[in-house]
């Protein structure tokens, strides 16, 4: 078996008596990309924090990088780089004293020619000394991402590091990823785009604090066990809300001007298709990652209800 | 009407939002609400403008009914305390210059032979000048206490008529500031006064400032030791410190001629302490204050009784003793006593060394304070 670069169980996080994480496995290994996704408030930036030693967990254990995550945190912040989710660097210094700082609280050795490789990679050597506070959303994130890889760490966690970025830079952005775990890098990272989802070699889905799903993107599908229909034409918009509810259909979304209706038994969404088989042309289609998620969310919701 | 009435209800959202925030932040409302009640009755009662029971030393070379009934009168008038016996005349200077005491009573000997014989025997007075303020009304009853106490002893054959001059020959010395100049006083205590002030404000910042620019995430992400991270954040304004302390210095020499009798190395080495006191007190508070607003506040609340309490503004000695206690723990007041202790007495480490101990008391446990206090989690 691999070594595991992450392998924590049964962490939780409690504030002020409020569970936001309950009972998180995740045994990642090393060199890979693992995409953790979930809705708004599902608990994935507490995770991550927790992982990294910048939140105590009320529960659970586990080591990050061979290090036990409660006691030997300072370990494993030398041996990551956390990107967070707000841009947190300095904003009143110049990117170049960005990069530098944290270049000497690392004790890089080379550290002037650390920096300028950094500098010229990012394409930011004829604004280095722009103050970090003026660079714009886009930019900022990808300083962040430059600065957080520096000191060469083993382990990347990155929250939300596309978010406001423009779809080149996302590419290159994945681009690089990929290079680093060809270098052995292993990346945890936190999204919520459909397309980056895919783009990793495994994913964690979280709602509500708990672990929905994990797995390769295909077996996350099939796990979910959707049959969809996909349905084309003029008159499609009209056919949402008349389809919304009905027995069989578990949801109804939109995907540009396509509509995909999903359940569970394939002869009842059948028959509930039946009388508006004219209105459009349907045809059954491999359920997307986005339609399984639609459905792990309003499972989640449900779950919620159920529980109080 | 319409415009008016639109612009009244947008007063008002922005009035309720203020008081919303103002409550939610409970800290300020906290201290808008109590903070003048305590203080009130704090200073009310601690501050007296007209300081009695002063510590004074006696050295008593002709022990005599009658020095003995002046010595009881002294104590009687309420401003003075025979709080130490000197062994000798030089102990009592001593005392004196150590500040332990604010007076300093020689009484020579032959003295009551001499007041028989008429030949207006000497009676010493040594006064801690320093502070003008603190000594003056003490001094200026001396005279009145001794002939109110002779009245009633030199009766019979004794007794001189009325007009004549006063039996003793009453001799003040006001030491280390014989012309009473307020500057002398006020200029020393004002450099422990400004260092106070910006040397806590601006470290009360240091880690409220990352919180709440969201920096801290990312700095306790990063591989660093609270004691670095401690250092790292005061050495800077320790350098800020020393050149307001020249600044001041200078200033205290040439704009007010202000005298310097001691050694500049041991002053500089009492404002390093004393800075880095303050320092590790600015980076305490910016460890339990919760956004830069309460640092701000917290350092004022430090500030106030560090000026009243410390013997800056009020002679120390003229409190009441559970404020002096409480001015004790204060670094202003030891500060003040060195800085005055150097530069108008001329004292020597082996005067203040006790002093020196208690801002390095005050180091050590404000700062351990602050480690412990430091946050290495979000949580
Ligand atoms: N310091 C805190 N104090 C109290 N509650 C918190 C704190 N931090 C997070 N929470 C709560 O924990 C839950 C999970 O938050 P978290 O930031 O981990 O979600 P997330 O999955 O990262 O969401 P997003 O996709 O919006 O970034 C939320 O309900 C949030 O309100
Ligand atoms: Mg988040």
């Amino acid at each position: 078996m691999t070594e595991c670069a992450i392998d924590v169980k049964g962490l939780c996080k409690s504030f002020s008596g409020r569970q936001v994480v309950s009972n998180v496995d995740i045994s990642m290994p090393k060199g890979e990309v693992w995409g953790f996704l979930g809705p708004n408030g599902s608990g994935k930036t507490t995770t991550i924090r927790m992982i990294c030693g910048l939140l105590e967990a009320s529960a659970g254990e586990g080591t990050c990088l061979g290090y036990d995550i409660r006691k030997e945190a300072r370990k494993i912040k030398e041996l990551s780089g956390y990107m967070t989710q707000h841009f947190s660097f300095w904003q009143d210094l110049s990117v170049r004293e960005n990069l530098q700082f944290v270049a000497r609280l690392y004790n890089l050795s080379a550290r002037q020619k650390v920096v300028q490789k950094t500098l010229d990679e990012l394409g930011l050597g004829d604004r280095q000394d722009q103050l970090c506070g003026k660079l714009s959303g886009g930019w900022k994130q990808r300083l962040a991402l430059a600065a957080v890889t520096m000191h060469k760490p083993q382990l990347l966690l990155l929250d939300e590091p596309t978010a406001g970025v423009d779809p080149q830079a996302r590419r290159d952005f994945w681009d690089e990823i990929h290079r680093l775990t060809n270098e052995g890098v292993t990346v945890l990272v936190s999204t919520h785009y459909m397309d980056e989802a895919e783009r990793c070699d495994q994913i964690v889905y979280l709602a509500h604090g708990k672990v929905l799903a994990r797995g390769t993107v295909d077996d996350v599908i099939a796990q979910c066990g959707l049959i969809t229909f996909q349905g084309k034409g003029e008159n499609v918009r009209r056919l949402a809300d008349a389809l919304k509810g009905r027995d069989g259909i578990e949801h109804v979304a939109y995907f540009g001007t396509a509509l995909h209706v999903s359940g569970r038994d394939r002869d009842k969404l059948k028959c509930q298709l039946g009388p508006f088989m004219d209105e459009a042309d349907w045809q059954e289609i491999a359920p997307s990652l986005e339609d399984t998620f639609i459905d792990l969310m309003k499972q989640a919701g449900v779950d919620k209800r159920e529980h109080g | 009407m319409n415009g008016i009435g639109a612009s009244l209800l947008r007063v008002y959202a922005i009035l309720v939002k203020e008081l919303v925030q103002m409550r939610r932040d409970r800290m300020t409302f906290a201290m808008m609400l109590a903070l003048p009640i305590v203080q009130l009755v704090l200073f009310g009662y601690a501050i007296n403008m007209d300081p009695r029971h002063l510590p004074t030393a006696l050295y008593v070379e002709d022990d005599s009914a009658v020095v003995r009934r002046i010595v009881s009168a002294f104590e009687q008038s309420g401003y003075y305390e025979f709080s130490h016996r000197a062994d000798s005349p030089a102990h009592g200077s001593k005392l004196l210059a150590e500040g332990k005491v604010a007076f300093f009573i020689y009484v020579p000997a032959g003295f009551t032979a001499k007041l028989v014989r008429n030949e207006r025997p000497q009676w010493l007075i040594e006064a801690d000048a320093t502070d003008p303020a603190a000594a003056s009304n003490a001094i200026a009853r001396a005279e009145g206490i001794i002939s109110s106490a002779l009245r009633t002893e030199l009766k019979g054959p004794l007794s001189r008529p009325k007009s004549s001059e006063m039996p003793v020959e009453l001799i003040i010395q006001r030491k280390y500031n014989p012309q009473g100049i307020t500057q002398y006083n006020i200029v020393p205590g004002l450099l422990g006064v400004i260092l106070t002030m910006t040397c806590v404000m601006i470290t009360s910042m240091a880690m409220t400032r990352e919180s709440e620019r969201g920096n801290l995430e990312n700095l306790l992400a990063m591989p660093t030791r609270p004691h670095e991270m401690m250092i790292g954040k005061i050495t800077p304004y320790i350098l800020v410190g020393l050149v307001q302390t020249a600044v001041i210095l200078l200033a205290a020499r040439y704009l007010f001629q202000v005298p310097f009798f001691g050694s500049l190395a041991l002053l500089m080495s009492a404002v390093m302490v004393f800075i880095i006191a303050n320092l590790c007190l600015g980076f305490t508070f910016s460890t339990i204050a919760a956004s830069q607003m309460q640092a701000m506040q917290m350092t004022f609340f430090f500030f106030l009784p560090s000026i009243l309490l410390s013997g800056f503004m009020f002679p120390f000695r003229g409190m009441p003793i559970w404020a002096q206690q409480l001015g004790e723990l204060l670094p202003l007041t030891h500060f003040l006593r060195l800085v005055r202790g150097i530069m108008l007495k001329g004292n020597t480490f082996s005067h203040l060394h006790l002093e020196f101990l208690a801002l390095v008391l005050f180091i050590l446990a404000v700062g351990l304070l602050a480690i412990l206090r430091y946050r290495r989690t979000l949580d």
